[in-house]
């Protein structure tokens, strides 16, 4: 079976880096994978995309991915800016970074029959890391909403990238973000 | 054991010449240069090579350094892209005429202006006829196993040529990907050390790239075409090592579906897989569609071309890459006069596509196919040269 998980972020939140660790994460549990950026300009602060694909046997196709059924929301702010459902497949996922209410946010989405999770992502980075890096607990929530991949496989990669505390640190990122990760009825 | 790595196109090239122990790696390090010679500095940098890593101030230095360095008998590596590959173009020429069988990963980006630092055929095609052995990868995998193969057919006597290891700019080069790399010590036996036929030498001087006038210039260049040649021979045996030791399967030309195929696409690089996933799902309706994807792109692989064809009544040939005033794109072109000469009656047109990284998708892809499928069973071909994905 293949996956496609489209990423939103800002340049400079570590998208491109997410969306490979989820690839390696993926490697680890048997899979074949790619991770790609959106080839545009790296600036930071402006909208940016990345690309996960993720599958039972070996990927051939190499061009964007334009239906994903996944679509991660690392961002909160683009929320209403970006057209995120863009694409998504019919009863695809949606794994959303936000504080706000499951109502605003499923009118802000405009996605009916898409499953969305939220999660409170910048709260967990805050508090953990004490800084507003986000991108791993929103591996720890798309793993919850759609489990692609393992846990373990995660935890393995997170810590193989980011070596000693900081790595300790995010695990502890991506498992409280898998916790508390909800889904919105 | 093969080792399962992630990743991207650039760094499977650099991990490649990593373990074939290259000598020298002369280099310019500014765009529109490639990741390949960032990651290759880092093991240069933990000590990881022995390698004699020069930074030069452009990228005509970079292959006069690796010109000079492979005379000495160096194994000599290289990468570049687009402008920079545009730049060392004069000396691409000398690379090949001085036969220095240096082994350079190209990462195939448009060519200016206007200015575009996206993925396209416009860099290698502007240098196709500087006597190079070409070859064209799928992806990350293929990028790993063809630069292992390459140093050993560029080294080869019989061919002593450089080659041009190709990917994909961004859609491969930035691609992260599943690729299996080999033992350090497997590769070790299949590619020991150069063993140069003769290099340079102060204690017995000899001259190279001496003036050559009316007298013997032509038969120098002659020369050269018999050494691409004899090529062929040398990348069979080559993939044959190869695949004794890793289990895959090389060849000038590889395909899908031609089994049966009545309609097939032939294209170059990380397009052909698209075009096989498209083809994998028209063949599951029940349509004979097929994929035909020349690896080694010079020497052109005629003589497998022909012995691939099958039942093919119609083909599309994919140019990333545009010819302006030529009747077709450079790949058609070669596909054309390969199946003329051939007194193949196989219907043929040329697709342009994917200018300036423009992304080639599935949807047009299976609109190719369609067209082809119709071309099969009418036998005209409305249009001969079309472009693909642009706004008109």
């Amino acid at each position: 079976m293949l996956v496609e998980v489209r990423w939103h972020g800002r340049g400079g939140q570590g998208i491109v880096t997410v969306s490979r660790l989820l690839a390696y994460a993926a490697l680890l549990d048997g899979k074949y994978v790619q991770a790609f950026p959106e080839f545009g300009p790296e600036r930071r602060g402006a909208p940016v995309t990345g690309y996960t694909r993720i599958s039972d046997e070996p990927i051939t196709i190499h061009s964007h991915i334009y239906n994903p059924h996944v679509v991660v929301i690392v961002d909160p702010t683009l929320i209403g800016t970006v057209n995120m459902t863009l694409g998504l497949v019919k009863d695809g996922t949606i794994v959303a970074n936000t504080e706000k209410d499951s109502t605003t946010l499923k009118q802000n989405l405009r996605a009916e029959k898409a499953k969305i999770f939220t999660v409170n992502a910048t709260r967990i980075a805050l508090d953990v890391l004490g800084r507003p890096i986000y991108n791993t607990a929103m591996l720890g929530a798309l793993v919850k909403a759609s489990p692609i991949v393992t846990l373990d496989s995660i935890d393995k990669v997170v810590k193989e990238r980011f070596p000693g505390a900081v790595g300790e640190k995010n695990v502890a990122v991506i498992k409280r973000a898998y916790e508390e990760a909800e889904k919105v009825e | 054991m093969p080792k399962i790595m992630g990743l991207t196109g650039d760094e499977a090239i650099a991990y490649a010449a990593k373990q074939s122990k290259v000598d020298v790696v002369a280099a310019y390090p500014i765009t529109p240069q490639t990741i390949i010679v960032e990651a290759f500095s880092e093991y240069v940098h933990n000590g990881e090579v022995h390698t004699e890593f020069v930074c030069v101030e452009s990228e005509h230095s970079a292959m006069s350094a690796c010109i000079g360095a492979s005379l000495a008998g160096a194994r000599v590596f290289t990468a570049s892209s687009s402008q920079g590959l545009a730049l060392m173009h004069e000396m691409l020429y000398i690379a090949s005429g001085l036969r220095c069988p240096i082994v350079m990963g190209v990462v195939n980006r448009a060519l200016s202006a206007p200015i575009n630092i996206h993925g396209d055929h416009s860099d290698m095609m502007g240098s196709r006829d500087c006597g190079w052995i070409q070859i064209y990868c799928e992806n990350s995998q293929e990028a790993y196993d063809w630069v292992l193969q390459a140093f050993k057919i560029a080294e080869d006597h019989e061919v002593l040529l450089p080659v041009t290891v190709n990917i994909d700019g961004f859609i491969l080069s930035h691609a992260l990907e599943r690729v299996e790399v080999y033992d350090d010590g497997d590769v070790e036996k299949f590619l020991s050390i150069r063993n140069a036929p003769f290099k340079l030498d102060p204690d017995n001087p000899f001259t190279v790239g001496a003036l050559c006038f009316t007298d013997y210039y032509f038969e120098i260049k002659r020369q050269q075409v018999e050494a691409l040649k004899n090529a062929p021979p040398v990348i069979d045996k080559v993939n044959k090592e190869f695949e004794g030791l890793t289990g895959k399967k090389y060849s000038y030309i590889n395909t899908y579906g031609l089994e049966d195929a009545e309609a097939a696409v032939l294209c170059l690089g990380s397009t052909a897989g698209t075009a096989k996933a498209v083809a994998k799902k028209l063949r599951s309706q029940g349509k004979r569609v097929g994929v035909i994807k020349p690896w080694v792109y010079r020497p052109f692989p005629s003589e497998h071309l022909l012995q691939t064809l099958g039942n093919l009544k119609a083909l599309a040939v994919l140019d990333r890459a545009i010819c302006p005033g030529a009747p077709y794109g450079a790949l058609c072109s070669d596909v054309v006069s390969t199946l003329y000469d051939n007194g193949k009656q196989l219907k043929v047109f040329n697709a342009v596509y994917g200018l300036g990284g423009r992304d080639i998708t599935p949807f047009d892809i299976e609109a190719i196919f369609n067209e082809a499928m119709d071309v099969a069973k009418t036998g005209i071909v409305k249009e001969p040269l079309k472009f693909v994905g642009v706004r008109e």
